[in-house]
């Protein structure tokens, strides 16, 4: 069995955020770029269901990202992936989501798969569509924000996380699953998978070796930022006095139970 | 165009750009390593060092990741270069120096001269247990009266049909309480020193932990006593005679510690940097004031003149060009610097300096045996001063 696991490399979390006015895009120089920290969960989970099926199941990291970005997929394959597909192309800058998810379904589909794990989101954008768009873009099942998943012969199933609590879910391969923060504890990459990783293939895909039907990167964008504002200040929180412990107990409880925390 | 403007940023925790001298799979092994510690290690130390506790599993975690005999080729060992040993140990020594004290023990004085010293029979034995920490190693050099001077030690091999009969008392020993498998260092009936692996359950074995230290106290120490212990034959370290065999491991260690101590001193000054710019006094913080700011920028200098010769020395020490002249040299400035640092970043802290809540005052402590041990701070200057004027000023 063939598992694909889609990463995006995305600004260090840690730095600040800069939006460039002028493109109103994320300003991606001059900060480190790193692993977008929602996918480490994808590859431990794809990486466990190779170490459970055994036998000839392979884990391919693949990223659309720009070629500068070979040495963080590196450290997706330091974690014990196989091997990993890059699709890289200076005209793919200024994809949307719709357009991205067109390019890399077009690329996954060339790189062959039976299952597709993605993270919810990337710490970037932060739209959590690519992983829908992109089972819609292959024609396969997407089971999305998976807690829990499995896979037993030519069926996946899982655990689908909801706000107030969870659906079992079950497709057949091929398909896709996104999977959520809950479902592990992703790996630490060990001195033998960074050492390892160096011999380790990345193969590189551009949009001139695709079947596209349609332009992507900003000629193709089919949404467009108009405007952008500062996100407004945090207000004051609630203080809840009590003179008794009791009293401000129930009052937090109440207050978390509105929030649907408890 | 001449320009006076600078192309870069000068960064204050890294101001000489040492990152851009190390590998991406170096920077990736110190990634790995960081956060390690930072996740899985600062959560116990508190605990650990409050009521004097090793946490044993930390070990197979450490094994986990290959931390365990890192630079061993082959026998289930990740087989890294120096530089990569010594970013390691600088993450580990980061959270604590009792953690990196039982990651040394095991992969410089354990498992490297089982590599360097032992029969491929010995290797195959001990390595790969040891590397996943199933077993755990101790090394048996110091004596109750013999620290410095380990070459007037009075441990007895005396030579036995099939094997040896070792006595004598070993202290301060690294893992004792917890070891598995012991390498003790002895005089043979020839006045040699030779190298044996003992291991947990040979008769006339005891390893007693030494409690109520003051420094390390999150790491098990102890002490080896052995009582005519029949050793096999095949338990001889073949290929270590007299004190080159422990020296050479010492030496290895030594190098670990050289990064590890900076490590503490690097937590003990962004702690003080912190707290000073976070605390205020006279309407201002602390950091404002001149004293305060003349004594970050000398740990900042300190810090960074240390961490680069300690590069030096590792990428030395993978060239196969390094000396034991320059571990001491640099063994001996990271340890003296980090304890000075420390004890100055206590002094910054205020009195909150003295509570473990702010871990200041642990790698103050610690750093009091990690000056100490594996040669003191004075016996790498003796050990400078006979390299440099040809006179041995300690016998």
């Amino acid at each position: 069995m063939k598992i694909v696991v889609t990463v995006k490399l995305v600004p260090d979390t840690n730095a600040d955020k800069r939006i460039d006015p002028a493109t109103k895009r994320l300003v991606r120089t001059g900060v480190e770029t790193v692993l977008n920290p929602f996918d480490e969960y994808a590859i431990e989970a794809a990486l466990q269901l190779k170490e459970k099926l055994g036998g000839d199941t392979t884990v391919t990291i693949f990223s659309m990202a720009p070629e500068t970005g070979k040495e963080i997929v590196r450290k997706a394959l330091a974690m014990g992936a196989d091997d990993a597909a890059m699709l890289s192309d200076a005209g793919l800058e200024g994809s949307d989501v719709w357009g991205t998810a067109y390019a890399m379904a077009q690329a996954l589909k060339k790189v062959g798969f039976d299952l597709i794990v993605c993270g919810t989101q990337s710490t970037d954008a932060i739209t959590g569509e690519l992983p829908g768009a992109l089972a819609e873009y292959l024609g396969v099942p997407g089971l999305t924000y998976l807690r829990k998943v499995d896979v037993d012969g030519t069926t996946v199933r899982g655990e689908r996380e909801t706000d107030n609590g969870y659906q079992k879910v079950v497709a057949e391969l091929p398909a896709l699953v996104s999977v959520t923060k809950s479902i592990n504890e992703p790996r630490y990459p060990s001195l033998k998978g960074i050492m390892g990783a160096k011999k380790k293939t990345i193969t590189t895909l551009s949009l001139a070796e695709l079947a596209l039907d349609r332009p992507v990167g900003s000629d193709g964008a089919k949404t467009e930022v108009l405007d952008l504002a500062a996100a407004p200040v945090r207000g004051k929180g609630r203080m809840v006095n009590a003179s008794d412990g009791a009293d401000g107990a129930r009052i937090i409880v109440e207050f978390l139970r509105e929030k649907k925390l408890l | 165009m001449l320009t006076t403007e600078a192309l870069v940023n000068f960064r204050w925790d890294d101001p000489l750009d040492f990152e851009s001298l190390l590998s991406d799979e170096e920077r990736s092994i110190r990634d790995t390593a960081r956060a390690y510690a930072q996740d899985k290690l600062m959560p116990r130390i508190l605990e650990a060092n409050r009521k004097e506790i090793f946490h044993r599993e930390i070990l197979n975690e450490m094994g986990v990741l290959g931390f365990l005999g890192s630079t061993i080729e082959g026998y289930g060992c990740a087989g890294v270069n120096h530089v990569s040993y010594g970013l390691i140990a600088r993450e580990i020594e980061r959270v604590d120096s009792g953690y990196r004290s039982a990651m040394s023990v095991q992969s410089s004085l354990v498992m490297y001269p089982i590599h360097a010293y032992g029969t491929e029979e010995q290797r195959r034995r001990y390595l790969p247990r040891l590397a996943r920490a199933e077993i755990v190693g101790c090394f048996g050099l110091t004596e109750p009266n013999h620290g410095s001077d380990p070459g007037s030690m009075i441990s007895r091999a005396r030579k036995t049909p099939g094997g040896y009969r070792l006595s004598g008392a070993k202290t301060w020993i690294t893992n004792s309480p917890i070891a598995d498998v012991f390498i003790v260092w002895a005089k043979d009936e020839e006045d040699l020193i030779r190298g044996f692996i003992l291991e947990r359950g040979m008769k006339g074995l005891t390893a007693p932990p030494i409690e109520g230290k003051f420094s390390l106290r999150a790491s098990s120490t102890g002490e080896i006593s052995m009582d005519d212990v029949f050793v096999p034959d095949e338990n001889l370290l073949p290929n270590a005679e007299g004190l080159a065999g422990p020296f050479g491991c010492l030496n290895k260690a030594r190098y670990g510690i050289a990064w590890g101590a900076l490590g503490a001193a690097e937590f003990c000054w962004h702690a003080a940097r912190r707290y000073t710019l976070d605390r205020s006094q006279f309407g201002r913080p602390l950091a404002a004031n001149q004293l305060i700011q003349k004594k970050l920028a000398d740990m900042q200098t300190e810090i960074t003149l240390g961490l680069h010769a300690v590069l030096r020395l590792g990428r030395l020490m993978d060239e196969h060009a390094s000396t034991p002249e320059m571990v001491s040299l640099l063994k001996r400035n990271s340890c003296g610097k980090a304890l000075d640092i420390a004890r100055t970043a206590r002094d910054m802290h205020g009195g909150n300096g003295i509570s473990d809540e702010f871990h200041v005052i642990r790698h103050l402590m610690n750093l009091e045996a990690v000056n100490t041990y594996e040669g003191t701070h004075d016996i790498h200057a003796l050990i400078l001063g006979r390299a440099q004027t040809g006179i041995q000023a300690f016998k």
